[in-house]
């Protein structure tokens, strides 16, 4: 990966109707890096996309790219390239004419074309495709051929907006392998925009977190899972048990009516906090041992683990164990000092991880809502161009 | 649906077709092709050549119209398909409206207006500019036409148009290509539907108008659909009548099927 850095947005503010989409973001993506912007529907993850593509202008603030102000510069005058939530492959012509394009519009001779049309074929493994009509391919294989048609016109930067949103789960973890592949092969910036934290863990070189229209962390993957900025980061990256506690020193924690070590400086004397303990994190003992004990209200298989529910002084941690307990237990739990990730207290505290209403299924409905609104958003952004 | 009830529904239709759509083609065929005693001729055939200019006048101006529309239409359809849902319904409504005004009068509110002495001269004349020759020109007739057969362009258009996904103008856009080349690559192969529908569906009674030449042409535009008027309507010759509306129908079913077969090739360009 290259040091300098390709594109840059400063202070970028958009607003639709009077809602707020972006408020003062500030970006740096450098060259080569597979950069994964996260978070949940309506969070401007996809807008951010479209102002670096050049689809919308941003009400306030730069776009820069090698040092060089965007604004005001047509998609198509931009050495960007997207692939479209749902490809937007053109059902008039068949595989050859859509990855051919760009390369026509470039007036390229007929032959380099051929070749080029060829290679990009090669590449996302569809050789012999060409005379095929779009229709006539699954889905898998028109992402394929949408992947072919973005990178044949030589992008120096790659922005995918939800390209696996479509896939079958199978399907959607051999195209990350094989995206990831793609990236690192040709070493191209990659900009992938998901709400699904897993995709976005597995194959970026730097998560952005957002939500409400600001970015909320910045880092590697381990970073954001490991060092959540907020309590909306903790949870929306994988599952946390987030308490309030009071730092009672530098590496002493106090949370639900026990004094715990750990390995968190810097906070004031009896600062309130948020504190973070990951459910694979949390041992389970007999009562007489444990640190906290609680009863087990539910209890899931998930395959690997157990997902038992416990509660203990009436909040309801999410642990993942591979012993079997039963429901109505009384256990005990140990935390190590590591384990604990204490944050700044920000407004998202007391707003997520307690696992008292959880469901999976509350979960599922309330992303499928979303995602209605996801879709109105990118109309609204039509009427506007 | 058990296969007595499917023939009871149909039943009605079937006999509706028969006696409205095959027996007059049918008998249309008959006249055509037999002489005022009956017996089998081809001479109404043969007489057909005395309308060479005719036909070719119907053809062109019919060919000019169609254009005229299409152009004129095509950007119209794309303002309405961008307006808001609201303002949509409101704009079809303002294109449909004429359309249920009797067409003979609105033809002949266009001679009010094209008269030498009618409203636009008058008005030209008013602000001190010199009349212009407009009534009794090709021009005029093919202005009628296009003023009666636009509405046919613009609403198979703004359907097709509705129906794009701003996602490919995007997509040409993101791909390299500048406003002209999105119109030519983009929107005019994804709206190719719509604009085979109108251009049907204006050229074909465009070739085979008739009273819109007599008003506005002055009789010096006689066009084919005139002349089938004047074989029934004053010349009582039914078997030429039938000959020239036989041929007209030929020609465009052939017209339709050129058509056709421009709008399935460009499916799958070769490569």
């Amino acid at each position: 990966m290259k040091e300098n850095v390709i594109i840059t947005l400063k202070d970028i503010c958009v607003a639709f109707d009077g809602e707020t989409i972006l408020n003062n973001l500030n970006l740096d993506i450098k060259d080569g890096e597979f950069v994964t912007i996260l978070g949940p529907s309506g969070c401007g993850k996809t807008t951010t996309l479209r102002i670096i593509a050049g689809f919308q202008e941003p009400d306030s603030g730069e776009v820069i790219f090698d040092n060089q102000v965007m604004n005001g510069v047509p998609a198509h005058k931009r050495r960007v390239n997207t692939i479209f939530q749902r490809y937007a492959l053109f059902p008039h012509l068949n595989v050859y004419e859509n990855i051919a394009f760009g390369l026509r519009l470039k007036k390229m001779k007929e032959d380099a074309i051929q070749a080029k049309v060829k290679e990009m074929l090669a590449l996302v493994d569809l050789r012999g495709f060409e005379r095929r009509s779009i229709d006539s391919l699954s889905g898998g294989q028109q992402q394929r051929v949408a992947i072919a048609r973005a990178l044949a016109v030589d992008p120096e930067v790659l922005l995918l907006d939800e390209p696996l949103g479509a896939l079958d789960l199978k399907l959607r973890k051999d195209m990350q392998v094989e995206l990831k592949n793609i990236q690192q092969r040709l070493g191209i910036t990659f900009i992938y925009v998901t709400h699904d934290q897993e995709e976005a863990l597995s194959m970026s070189d730097k998560v952005i977190v957002m939500d409400g229209g600001e970015i909320q962390h910045i880092g590697t993957p381990e970073d954001i899972y490991n060092e959540p900025a907020n309590a909306f980061v903790a949870d929306f990256i994988g599952e946390s048990n987030i308490l309030d506690g009071i730092m009672l020193s530098d590496c002493r924690v106090r949370f639900s009516g026990h004094d715990f070590d750990c390995v968190d400086k810097g906070f004031a004397l009896n600062e309130p906090v948020d504190v973070v303990v990951r459910p694979e994190d949390v041992d389970i003992c007999a009562p007489e041992d444990g640190m906290l004990t609680g009863v087990i209200t539910s209890v899931t298989f998930k395959g690997l683990h157990y997902e038992i529910i416990v509660d203990i002084n009436d909040f309801k941690w999410m642990i993942q164990t591979t012993d079997y307990s039963a429901e109505g237990e009384t256990i005990g739990i140990l935390i190590k000092p590591d384990e604990i990730h204490i944050m700044k207290k920000s407004k998202y505290s007391g707003e997520f991880g307690d696992y008292s209403s959880f469901s999976d299924e509350m979960d599922y409905i309330s992303n499928a809502e979303l995602d209605i609104t996801d879709l109105d958003d990118i109309t609204e952004v039509d009427e506007d161009e | 649906m058990n296969n007595r009830t499917y023939n009871a529904i149909t039943a009605p239709y079937g006999l509706w077709m028969a006696v409205f759509i095959v027996a007059p083609l049918a008998i249309v065929a008959y006249y055509a092709l037999t002489d005022a005693a009956g017996h089998f001729s081809l001479e109404n055939i043969t007489q057909l050549s005395l309308y060479t200019d005719t036909i070719f006048r119907s053809v062109w101006f019919g060919l000019v119209a169609t254009i005229l529309c299409l152009v004129t239409a095509y950007p119209l359809a794309y303002i309405f398909s961008k307006t808001k849902a609201s303002t949509q319904t409101v704009l079809v409504m303002l294109i449909m409206i004429p359309m249920w005004m009797n067409f003979i009068l609105r033809t002949y509110a266009i001679m009010v207006l094209f008269e030498d002495t009618g409203i636009i001269n008058h008005f030209l004349q008013s602000i001190g500019l010199s009349p212009l020759h407009l009534i009794n020109t090709s021009g005029a007739v093919i202005f009628g036409m296009v003023y009666n057969y636009v509405p046919f362009m613009v609403l198979p258009l703004y359907t097709t148009m509705t129906k794009l996904d701003y996602k490919y103008i995007e997509a040409g856009r993101d791909l390299g290509a500048n406003g002209f080349q999105i119109f030519k690559d983009v929107m005019i192969p994804l709206t190719k539907p719509g604009i085979i529908s109108g251009v049907t569906m204006v050229f074909v009674p465009s070739v085979s108008t008739f009273y819109i030449s007599q008003k506005l042409g002055g009789g010096r535009y006689t066009l084919i659909g005139d002349v089938i008027e004047m074989q029934f309507q004053t010349a009582y010759n039914y078997h030429l009548g039938a000959s020239i509306s036989l041929l007209l129908m030929v020609f465009i079913l052939v017209c339709l099927a050129v058509m056709n077969r421009f709008g399935d090739a460009e499916e799958g360009m070769v490569v």
